[in-house]
C-alpha cells in the first residue's frame, strides 16, 4: 500500500518541472469535498468523544469517561460485558454473512463467467442479480416477515406436509432470519467485484492448464482463485463494513432482540449522549480498519487495479 | 507549456474566484429572493411525531386563515433532539412533556403567554392541577402539572405555581396499557403481571423505546409484587437494576417473541398472531381492528401509563410567524381540531369546544363510555366500533382517573440507557 516510488520519495513537489499550481486546483475540488465531509467530521466525533454530557447538552472538557463506560465490567471477570458481547454477536455475523456469499458469490459470478458463453446472456443474468436492488432494503426485509413467520408460508407448507406439528419457532426473530436478511441484501456485493476479476481472467490460462493435466478442481484452487484475489477482498470489504454498521437489519429481523454495535450507537444518539456514542463509534472504526487493514495484507488493491 | 501554465494559471484562478464568489453571491440573491416575499403569506414549520400531524386539521386550518402549515415529521427522540440542536429549524413543536425536563433548560423554548391564548382557562384540570372530575391521578413521572409552568416568558425554569407562561399548550394525551388478542388468549387479563407470565413464553413484546420501556416494565414488577417503586418515573440505579434483570431473566427465558421501536411494527406483530400481549399504544390498537382481527386495549387493575404532548414556540420566533402560530394555537383548542382528535381515540385538551364540534351519538361513546347508538366511524369513514360496542376503558374519568405514573425523564437517564442497551444485548 505505501510501497514508495522513487520520484515521490526523491523530488520536492514544488521543484519539480511540470508541477506547477495547476494540478493543486485539480485536485482542490474532491480534496474539499472529502475535507469537509469526511475529514473534518471524523474529527470532530474523534473530538466530541472525549467531551462530557449531561441531559441536554455537551460539555467540552477533556476525559476518558465515554470509553471507560464502554468498557465498564469488561475487565473485571465474571460474564462477559455488554460491549464485548455485542461485538462477538457482530463479529460471528460478520464471519457467517461473509463466508456465505463468498461461497454463493463465488459460485454466481463462476457461473456467468465460464458457463455463460455469449456476452448478451451473461450481461442479461447479470442484471437480474441486480433485480432485488429496485426496492428498498427495508421493503426486503419486510418481506421475509409473511414467509417465515409463526402462521407464514414455510410453516404452513411444513405442517400441510406433516413435517412438523407445532410451528417452527426460530424461522423468524432469532440469528437464523437475520444471517439469511445480510446474505439476501449483500451477495450482490460478492458477485460485482469476482464477475469483474473472473472477466479479466485470459482464457489461454484455462486451456494451459487443461493441456498441462490439471483438473478442474486444481484450476479452479490454482488459477482462478488466486486471479480473482482481489474481487474477492474488493467484496469482503464491502460486506464486512455493512454488517459490521449495520442496526436496521438486526433490528428488524432479529425482533429488536439481537444487539448490534450500530444499535447501541443508535440508542445512545437519541437520547443525546453523543461522546458516548462518539467514543462507541471511533472503537468500530478502530476495529473495521484492522479488518480492512488485515485484507489488504493479503493483496495489494491499488497494484492490481 | 510549463511557462503558459506559469503565466496564466495566476490569472484564470482568480478570475475562477471571481466568477465563483460572484456565482455565490448569486445563489444567496436567489436564496433571499423568497424570504422577503414570504412575508404576504405565513408558512409555519411544524415539527412533531406524525402522530397528530394529519392533511387534514393543515387544509382546514389553511381554509380557515390563510395560514399554511409544513409538516416536519420525525420520532419522538427526535423531536427533542431537534428542539436542543437545531432550534431555529422550526416555528411550532409538537412536543411530549416528559422531553421538557431536557429542553427548558437550554433556553430554547419560549413561555406561552396564557392571555394570548383565548381557551386557556378551559384547559382540561388534569393539565393544570393533576384532578380528573375532582379526584388527583398518579403524578409519578413527569406529569403535566409538574412542567407546565414556567417561572416568566423566557424562563429556563419550571414555576411551582400556575403563572401567566405555560411551557407547552396541549394537544394530545392518553393513557396507554397493555394490548391482547382476546380471541387467541381466551381469558380475562386484568394485570401487569401477565406481561411476563410464562404461559406468554414467546408470545410477548415490549416496546424498545428505553424511557417508555421502562416505565411498562415497572408496572410489571410492581403488579408481580417483586419490589414497590417510591417513583417509577424517578427510580435509583438499584431500581434500574432490579428491573432491567426482571427483563434480562424474562427474555432468557424467550418470554419476548420480538420488541418493537415503530407504531407500524406494533400493529404488525399483533395482527400477524406472532405476538397475543404487548405494550401498545392506542391507535395501533384501533388499526389492528380495521384489519377486521380483535384486539383490545385492555384496562388493567393497577392502572395506565399516561402521555401527553403539546405545543411550544421556539425562543428565537417573532413578528408575523411568532402571530400566526398564536392563531394556530388558538385555533387548535377551538374544537375542529379537537374533535376530530377525539373520534380517533385520543383526548383533547379542550373538552368543551371538542364536543361542540361532535355528534351527541359519538361524544357518548368516545368520551362517556356509553353503548354505541350507531356505528362508530373514525375521520377517514372506517368503522371502528359497530352499533351497541363499548369503549375499551370506559369513560373519560375511569380512564384518565386510572392514571398510575406519565412517560418520564428520570435523572438517572444516561444510566438507564446504559442498562437498557444490557437488556438489548442479553
Amino acid at each position: 500500500m505505501n510501497t514508495p516510488t522513487p520520484r515521490s520519495s526523491t523530488s520536492v513537489p514544488s521543484a519539480s518541472p511540470g508541477r506547477g499550481i495547476a494540478p493543486w486546483w485539480q485536485a482542490l475540488p474532491l480534496a474539499t469535498v472529502f475535507a469537509l465531509f469526511f475529514l473534518i467530521p471524523l474529527g470532530l466525533v474523534l473530538m466530541v468523544s472525549f467531551w462530557n454530557y449531561d441531559q441536554y447538552q455537551m460539555i467540552p472538557d477533556f476525559s476518558l469517561q465515554n470509553y471507560l463506560a464502554v468498557f465498564d465490567g469488561c475487565f473485571s471477570g465474571g460474564d462477559l460485558c455488554v460491549t464485548l458481547k455485542t461485538y462477538l454477536s457482530t463479529l460471528k455475523f460478520c464471519f457467517l454473512v461473509w463466508l456465505i456469499t463468498l461461497v454463493v458469490g463465488f459460485t454466481v459470478s463462476y457461473f456467468l463467467a465460464f458457463y455463460v458463453r455469449s456476452t448478451g446472456m451473461q450481461v442479461v443474468l447479470f442484471v437480474l442479480c441486480t433485480i432485488p436492488f429496485w426496492t428498498s432494503n427495508v421493503i426486503r426485509m419486510i418481506a421475509w416477515v409473511p414467509l417465515l413467520g409463526r402462521n407464514g408460508l414455510v410453516n404452513d407448507v411444513l405442517f400441510k406436509l406433516g413435517m412438523v406439528d407445532q410451528p417452527i419457532e426460530w424461522l423468524l426473530f432469532s440469528s437464523f432470519s437475520v444471517t439469511l436478511a445480510f446474505v439476501h441484501l449483500f451477495t450482490t456485493f460478492m458477485i460485482v467485484p469476482i464477475f469483474n476479476s473472473m472477466m479479466r481472467i485470459d482464457r489461454r490460462l484455462l486451456e494451459a492448464a487443461a493441456d498441462g493435466g490439471a483438473s478442474a478442481w486444481q484450476t479452479l484452487w490454482n488459477v482462478i482463485v488466486p486471479l480473482c484475489r482481489t474481487g474477492i477482498i474488493i467484496g469482503s470489504i464491502f460486506v464486512i463494513t455493512i454488517v459490521m454498521g449495520d442496526f436496521v437489519t438486526v433490528g428488524v429481523m432479529g425482533g429488536q432482540q439481537i444487539a448490534s454495535v450500530g444499535k447501541i450507537i443508535q440508542t445512545q444518539t437519541s437520547y443525546l449522549q453523543f461522546p458516548l456514542a462518539a467514543a462507541n463509534a471511533v472503537i468500530l472504526l478502530a476495529v473495521v480498519l484492522m479488518i480492512i487493514w488485515g485484507l489488504t495484507r493479503m493483496v495489494d488493491i491499488r497494484k492490481e487495479l | 507549456m510549463t511557462d503558459s501554465v506559469k503565466e496564466t494559471t495566476p490569472a484564470a484562478t482568480s478570475l475562477q474566484r471571481r466568477t465563483m464568489l460572484k456565482g455565490t453571491a448569486g445563489i444567496l440573491a436567489a436564496g433571499m429572493f423568497p424570504a422577503v416575499h414570504a412575508d404576504e403569506k405565513i408558512v409555519l414549520r411544524y415539527l412533531g411525531t406524525a402522530v397528530n400531524q394529519d392533511k387534514e386539521i393543515a387544509d382546514k386550518f389553511k381554509a380557515d386563515t390563510g395560514i399554511e402549515i409544513q409538516y416536519v415529521a420525525v420520532t419522538t427522540d427526535d423531536v427533542t433532539k431537534r428542539a436542543i440542536t437545531a432550534p431555529n429549524s422550526f416555528d411550532l413543536i409538537d412536543s411530549e412533556y416528559f422531553s421538557l425536563k431536557n429542553i427548558v433548560p437550554t433556553g430554547n423554548l419560549k413561555g406561552i403567554d396564557t392571555k394570548r391564548i383565548k381557551n386557556a382557562d378551559k384547559i382540561t384540570t388534569l393539565f393544570t392541577t393533576g384532578m380528573v372530575a375532582g379526584k388527583a391521578v398518579g403524578d409519578q413521572g413527569t406529569a403535566p402539572k409538574k412542567v407546565i409552568y414556567l417561572e416568566g416568558e423566557h424562563s429556563k425554569k419550571f414555576a411551582s405555581a400556575p403563572t401567566q407562561f405555560m411551557s407547552l399548550i396541549p394537544t394530545v394525551y392518553n393513557a396507554d396499557t397493555l394490548g391482547i388478542r382476546p380471541d387467541l388468549i381466551k381469558r380475562p387479563i386484568s394485570s401487569w403481571a401477565e406481561l411476563l407470565n410464562p404461559e406468554f413464553k414467546g408470545k410477548a413484546a415490549i416496546l424498545n423505546i428505553p424511557s417508555i420501556g421502562i416505565m411498562d416494565a415497572a408496572m410489571v414488577v410492581e403488579a408481580m409484587g417483586i419490589h414497590k417503586y417510591k417513583d417509577k418515573g424517578n427510580m435509583t440505579k438499584a431500581e434500574i437494576d432490579l428491573t432491567i434483570k426482571t427483563l434480562i431473566d424474562a427474555k432468557k427465558a424467550g418470554q419476548f417473541r420480538s420488541l418493537w421501536k415503530d407504531f407500524n411494527e406494533s400493529v404488525n406483530l399483533m395482527a400477524s398472531g406472532e405476538v397475543v400481549i404487548q405494550s401498545m399504544w392506542s391507535p395501533a390498537v384501533t388499526a389492528v381492528r380495521t384489519k377486521g382481527i380483535a384486539c383490545t386495549f385492555q384496562p388493567l387493575k393497577e392502572g395506565y401509563r399516561a402521555w401527553a404532548s403539546g405545543f411550544g414556540l421556539p425562543a428565537t420566533l417573532k413578528g408575523k410567524k411568532l402571530d400566526g402560530a398564536y392563531e394556530f394555537i388558538n385555533w387548535f383548542l377551538d374544537g375542529w381540531a379537537g374533535a376530530y382528535l377525539n373520534r380517533q381515540g385520543y383526548y383533547s385538551a379542550v373538552l368543551d369546544t371538542a364536543k361542540s364540534k361532535m355528534e351527541a351519538y359519538e361524544w357518548a361513546y368516545w368520551m362517556e363510555g356509553k353503548p354505541a347508538t350507531q356505528d362508530i366511524k373514525s375521520p377517514h369513514g372506517d368503522v371502528l366500533a359497530k352499533k351497541g360496542e363499548v369503549r375499551d376503558g370506559g369513560s373519560y374519568e375511569t380512564r384518565m382517573g386510572g392514571i398510575a405514573c406519565w412517560n418520564a425523564v428520570m435523572d438517572e437517564n444516561a444510566y438507564m440507557v446504559q442498562k437498557w442497551n444490557e437488556f438489548v444485548a442479553a
